[in-house]
């Protein structure tokens, strides 16, 4: 070998994100998804070691701007910052200038004259995250954007996906529940389809968005069927707080044809895998008995979406802009 | 300068057999002392090592462990590298760790690995091992107690260290960047 291609090797080996933000996974590629899911593999072994913190972002001041109603989200976010050793701000809309009228720029324009690097923002309005990227010199991050995406949900689970199954090419998934108010669906759809996965959507006509087909996903109505063919069923929640109208008689007719219960499971031909983003409604969308089985992974979604956050901000601070 | 092999097949053999039988003088059956290589290019000399010592003690126990600094560097905002995986599945408390890297240039990766080390417990005492010391390049106060070779280079010039593991030989070149 000569110099030169052992020169090139190394370049080979060194990568970064063909992103400055975490706006979606629409606009990801393929190979930042892999870059971070293989990034966020050592994170954890990072967080499972006897210490748990690395000083990588020491120099980094991060914002957490939660619009919105988060625990899960937010707390993952703010482990994996302090894991990370960046340090941390935390605001949320309920008891800010918000209420008193101050706009969106104008609190994160505030935010970053007391030199903030990244922003953490979830917000109730689809695009926040796209709109505060073009408006503000710092790097975002969108922890959920109205119904829109929620890219951290759709990479850790893939990342718990591929933990239990491996490569994802060809997995079958199926994501049950209230499609149209979820921006993990969303998300999941673009990330699981860019990593080679075949995914198709379950639950009732009226919780289907009208063109889901042309993101290249399947409808299936009946909820035996769907999990007879897949490998694994992410079962979403139903987003009361986002339903405008009766999407459906009552929630009990839901959970007749559309919740998972372990005889359900059971009567399976195979062992399949069952996910949920949480907050979980038992008894509604998923049985307590279903959620607390060994075919369950939610626990392990939790643990993996610090990893997951500590690699998504690990790259892009090192990113130069 | 046209590049200048340094070591070649059975120099680099009988360099790693020094290098064991002194870690032998120092630390006898390996009961007490552990050896960590320092990802991505240090834990083919630790492997090496690990083997080696493995054959002249007759002893298949001896700990060798890898560890990646990456989120310990301080410089990983200009290079953006890819971290490698850390696999330490012993104790490092109160035990004598044998630090393993292939060069020994500015010292920064053996403090990044000291640092990323220390996650793992408090250990009793800490000596490092590399196959080329670059002196008269360091940035850092550090030092290796065992070495394979000492050469004198500038640092607009590279060492390149092959193995047979990855690059189908055992060779060590000085060339310029």
């Amino acid at each position: 070998m000569n110099p030169d291609s052992y020169r090139n090797r190394f370049q080979k080996k060194m990568s970064h994100l063909s992103v400055n933000h975490l706006l979606g996974i629409k606009n990801l590629t393929k190979n930042d998804i892999e870059l971070i899911l293989s990034t966020a593999q050592n994170f954890k072994e990072v967080i499972n070691r006897p210490i748990k913190k690395v000083p990588s972002l020491r120099d980094i001041t991060i914002a957490n701007l939660f619009f919105e109603n988060s625990t899960r989200t937010r707390l993952s976010f703010e482990l994996a910052q302090k894991r990370l050793s960046a340090d941390t701000i935390n605001f949320s809309a309920s008891n800010s200038s918000v209420k008193k009228g101050e706009t969106l720029i104008d609190t994160v324009n505030n935010i970053l004259a007391m030199k903030v690097d990244m922003i953490v923002m979830r917000h109730a309005s689809a695009g926040a995250a796209v709109f505060l990227s073009k408006k503000v010199n710092a790097k975002i991050i969108n922890a959920g954007d109205g119904a829109h995406e929620h890219p951290t949900q759709a990479l850790l689970d893939a990342f718990s996906i591929q933990e239990k199954l491996g490569d994802l090419k060809g997995k079958k998934i199926v994501i049950v529940g209230d499609i149209l108010h979820s921006r993990v669906a969303l998300s999941n759809i673009f990330c699981l389809q860019k990593l080679g996965a075949i995914v198709k959507v379950c639950g009732p006509l009226t919780l289907i968005p009208k063109h889901i087909r042309s993101l290249g996903v399947e409808v299936e109505l009946d909820l035996k069927k769907a999990l007879e063919w897949c490998d694994v069923a992410n079962m979403l929640r139903i987003q009361l707080e986002r339903q405008d109208i009766k999407y459906f008689p009552t929630l009990r007719e839901y959970t007749m044809l559309y919740g998972l219960d372990k005889e359900l499971l059971d009567s399976l031909s195979k062992k399949i895998i069952v996910m949920h983003p949480g907050p979980i409604n038992r008894g509604v969308e998923i049985t307590s008995d279903v959620a607390d089985s060994k075919q369950s992974i939610i626990l392990d979604q939790v643990e993996n979406g610090v990893a997951v956050r500590m690699a998504v901000m690990f790259l892009l601070a090192g990113r130069q802009g | 300068m046209q590049p200048k092999i340094l070591l070649e097949k059975n120099q680099f053999d009988v360099k790693i057999k020094r290098l064991c039988h002194q870690l032998i003088e120092a630390h006898n059956d390996f009961s007490d002392t552990v050896i960590i290589g320092l990802q991505p290019r240090g834990i083919f000399l630790a492997k090496r090592i690990q083997k080696e010592l493995q054959s002249i003690l007759k002893n298949k126990n001896i700990h060798c462990g890898t560890l990646d600094i990456t989120f310990h560097r301080d410089d990983f905002r200009t290079k953006e590298l890819i971290p490698n995986p850390t696999n330490i599945d012993f104790t490092i408390e109160d035990k004598n760790v044998v630090l393993v890297d292939d060069v020994l240039f500015t010292g920064r990766t053996i403090r990044a690995g000291l640092d990323a080390m220390l996650a793992f417990g408090r250990p009793k005492d800490v000596e490092l091992l590399v196959l080329v010391d670059r002196r008269l390049s360091r940035h850092v106060p550090i030092q290796a107690k065992y070495i394979g070779i000492t050469i004198d280079s500038i640092a607009s010039q590279n060492v390149k260290v092959e193995w047979m593991e990855t690059d189908g030989k055992d060779k060590i070149t000085l060339f310029d960047k």
